[in-house]
């Protein structure tokens, strides 16, 4: 079926139906392009509803990533009407129906096709951190208390929309030398693990470039799982980095016993 | 197989990797696998149709069942296997929910040495909460988000251990040579090209099969992918009638329809009403209530609409609003969330409306209990894909479990197993050939339909014959419909590129369901009792006597596909005596 077949089913059919009009970005990382679909909106519609209505009925080859519809993996992220969100948790409702909704991929990576964009830097940059080393000797006793900051960081689903906004990857792009504020939340659980032994500050301060953060919230503002990042992740990581590597008594002490 | 053995360098044109253990599918049952036999030093390729971390695991909710005993401190592995049994109406491989119970809690244990973070009881241990079929609270678990928390912390161990992890990537054909498995066809989802694994021995950990199904909590990679690479290399597939749909679906808007509703809303108190208020579980299993096995609940939300009683859009109304806005928001956040965003319901004042989606497959490939291996050498099954462990119904939290323990068996023996087998392998280019030939033709073929068409018919066609209640003459039609839905899925065309086309993957992972659904009519068929998830309208009693065999499924000589009664294995006295307890009924 093609696309002006498919539409004009849809006009013709019910009057009833409202129809949303969207510009979803169609093409690779060489050249694309806008493309208009129109779609019947149902009550409660996600953006990823639409999408896969354009799959099934106009545009089979549509490239798209999801999985569980339910906000759980961090599959769908994209940019709605230039917004970083998942689009499984993106209503219809939010928008002005009568105006356009377009739906482009992540901006901070490059593109695979549609909306499918090529995340594999942050696998790698994962692959670098060191991993959960337990104390030795522990009963593996744990206060809830003391776990609950560590359980915030655990929350999240890495669908990429925090690495996505950040200025420093998104308009510096200093992706080798700075980890993002995914993987500060990924270091901060485990930190801040009550039985974890490793001591990850220097890794932070030089291979993850925790200082190029200035602290703009907006990873905060766009993260769907509502982690305080900046706030409960990144600030207290920054706080000890200054602590071991800018304290002026600590730079004296390191200066005359010449340690790190 | 044997046959004619080329030189590599006319596979050239191919990508090539080669490994001692290759598992297909990354969920808790695939890492687990993966972690293992990288740990018993093996060269491990870890395969997945999606990113890492993305798979269905990511979705379980409410917990891990296994016996560890913090909360009840009577529980023990003998009660957890006595639970399993009888959930699964005595159906189970009872060698499977023995090594089951026994291994969980270690497993459970493990997670939290690699830096997994369940919820604290108040002396520092493990929390654990009731859940439906479990005689004590059983659930170790992180809110509702265990899932998450499971697989990253899987995740988190298997890439530095040093598995070679190849995301979307999906894989279409096993290879073997000599009646052995010798490696694996399929191509990368990026950009079509086809790619050849190498490799002693396969796992297969790729799910279920609940995108056959209309209303579904599955994700679109759940399309019987594992089970039919094993049933057309030759292995037995066992109970696939055995189709949970889990109680608790959303219902309204249309929009979410099918996405689940944890089992842990009822397990922190949560109470089902039909829409005259009344508590409806006392009329089907008062001694058990809400937390009855999910057939049961299933049942009789569906019964209550049935007869008018169901809430507006075709369900029951679940509420927890009792229970207070800040218990709530702590160990049930994401529905909180979820129903809140996607459906403008404040669970914390006010009921949901829920009712069943197909959430689970039972059956699956046949495997040794012990070592998860199949009738094929050099392949094993893992997870959802096997059949046997959970009999004719899964216990919630059963399945992360299973995840964990048969996901560490299968990893250890496929390790043993490519540690003894040196051989080198040979690749049969005719067989490659074929594998090849096989997915590309649906670009060829002019005339046909869109794949996604042929599959919204076969979700109806499931959904409504061969759903919760089943019945002969339904059964029939859909296998004959079955036939018409075959034909008409091999000759899908397929537009545009082979580069990222979701309607090429479709056409493919479609052939697949295709097949599984004929085997799970042709078994609902055979099978004339209700038992488990299994309900016949025409024979609503469960029968002792076909409590004595497995359905099992096999592919015949000519192709077709033909199911037969298997009998169960004889269990051992002691683990018999276990079950002679007294026998807590449904009522329906």
């Amino acid at each position: 079926m093609n696309k002006e077949e498919s539409q004009s089913q849809i006009s013709s059919g019910d009057k009833k139906v409202r129809i949303a009009t969207f510009k979803v970005y169609r093409g690779d990382r060489e050249k694309g392009n806008e493309v208009e679909y129109k779609v019947p909106v149902e009550e409660g519609m996600v953006v990823l509803d639409a999408i896969h209505y354009i799959q099934k009925n106009i545009s089979p080859d549509l490239a798209v990533r999801w999985n569980c519809k339910a906000a759980k993996c961090g599959s769908c992220s994209a940019e709605v009407n230039g917004k970083p969100r998942l689009m499984c948790k993106t209503r219809l409702d939010d928008f002005d129906i009568n105006e356009e909704i377009k739906v482009y991929p992540m901006k901070s990576f490059p593109i695979i096709k549609d909306l499918a964009c090529d995340v594999s830097w942050n696998y790698e940059v994962n692959k670098k951190i060191t991993p959960f080393t337990p104390k030795e000797n522990t009963t593996w006793k744990m206060n809830q208390r003391d776990i609950d900051r560590v359980q915030e960081f655990r929350k999240c689903i890495e669908c990429f929309a925090c690495q996505n906004v950040c200025h420093v990857i998104r308009e510096h792009d200093l992706k080798p030398k700075f980890a993002g504020p995914r993987f500060f939340v990924r270091v901060a659980g485990l930190e801040m693990h009550p039985l974890d032994d490793v001591d990850r500050l220097e890794a932070l301060k030089d291979d993850m470039g925790i200082g190029f953060c200035n602290i703009t919230k907006c990873c905060t503002e766009v993260c769907p799982e509502d982690i305080h990042i900046t706030d409960n992740a990144i600030i207290p990581l920054k706080e000890r980095v200054v602590d071991r590597y800018y304290d002026p008594v600590r730079m004296f002490f390191r200066k005359i016993f010449k340690k790190k | 197989m044997g046959g004619y053995k080329v030189n590599m360098s006319t596979l050239d044109r191919f990508e090539i990797h080669e490994h001692d253990v290759l598992v297909i599918g990354a969920g808790g049952a695939g890492l687990r696998a993966a972690i293992e036999a990288s740990a018993n030093g093996v060269s491990v390729g870890l395969v997945c149709k999606s990113l890492l971390g993305k798979a269905h695991t990511v979705m379980a909710e409410g917990g891990i069942a296994a016996a560890v005993g913090n909360v009840d401190k009577q529980d023990n592995w003998q009660t957890h296997f006595k639970d399993t049994m009888k959930g699964g109406k005595f159906l189970n491989n009872y060698r499977m929910a023995q090594l089951h119970a026994q291994e969980a809690p270690e497993r459970v244990l493990e997670l939290e040495r690699w830096g997994a973070l369940f919820d604290r009881t108040s002396e520092g241990t493990i929390l654990q909460r009731p859940f439906g079929g479990h005689s004590y609270k059983r659930l170790c678990h992180v809110g509702d988000r265990t899932g998450l928390e499971m697989i990253r912390t899987l995740q988190d161990k298997g890439v530095h251990m040093g598995i070679n992890v190849y995301m979307e990537c999906t894989i279409t054909r096993l290879l073997k040579e000599d009646g052995k498995i010798s490696g694996a066809f399929g191509y990368w989802r990026e950009t079509g090209r086809f790619v050849i694994f190498k490799a002693k021995a396969i796992i297969l950990a790729t799910g279920g099969v609940g995108k056959a199904y209309k209303v579904t909590s599955n994700s679109w990679e759940y399309t019987a992918d594992g089970q039919l690479l094993a049933y057309d290399a030759g292995a037995e597939l066992i109970d696939t009638e055995f189709i949970q749909f889990h109680p608790t679906g959303m219902i309204w808007p249309p929009g979410v329809i099918g996405i689940l509703v944890t089992e842990a809303v009822r397990g922190e108190g949560g109470i089902l009403r039909n829409k005259d208020g009344y508590r409806f579980m006392e009329k089907y299993d008062p001694e058990r209530m809400e937390l009855s096995t999910r057939d049961v609940v299933a049942r009789s939300i569906y019964i209550e609409n049935k007869e008018g009683r169901g809430s507006p859009h075709g369900g029951a109304f679940l509420d927890i609003s009792h229970k207070g806005a800040e218990y709530i928001k702590k160990k049930l956040p994401s529905m909180y969330h979820q129903f809140k965003e996607l459906a403008d319901v404040d669970i914390t004042t006010g009921p949901m409306e829920v009712g069943p989606t197909c959430h689970y497959s039972m059956g699956g490939v046949k495997v040794d209990a012990d070592s998860t291996a199949t009738s094929i050498p050099g392949l094993y099954a893992a997870g959802e894909v096997a059949g046997g462990m959970h009999g004719a119904n899964r216990l919630g939290g059963n399945s992360l479990s299973d995840l964990l323990v048969f996901g560490r068996r299968a990893g250890l023996y496929a390790a043993e197993y490519a540690k003894k087998n040196k051989a080198t392998l040979n690749i049969n280019e005719d067989e490659i050939a074929n594998a090849e030939k096989s997915i590309v033709v649906f670009f060829e073929q002019d005339g046909g339909e869109n794949p996604y068409t042929v599959h919204r018919d076969l979700q109806e066609l499931m959904q409504n014959k061969v759903g919760i209640f089943r019945v002969e003459d339904d059964l029939k039609f859909a296998i004959n419909e079955l036939k018409s839905l075959k034909e008409r899925a091999a000759k899908v065309k397929i537009e545009g590129s082979r580069m990222y086309n979701p309607g090429w993957h479709m056409a493919y992972d479609l052939q697949s369901m295709v097949i599984y659904s004929e085997a799970i009519a042709k078994c609902a068929l055979q099978r004339k009792e209700s038992r488990g998830a299994h309900s016949r309208l025409d024979y609503p009693n469960t029968d002792p006597e076909h409590g004595k065999w497995n359905s099992l499924v096999k592919k015949a000589n000519d192709g077709s596909l033909i199911v037969e009664k298997s009998p169960l294995p004889e269990m051992p006295g002691e683990l018999k005596q276990l079950l002679e307890d007294k026998k807590v009924a449904a009522k329906i």
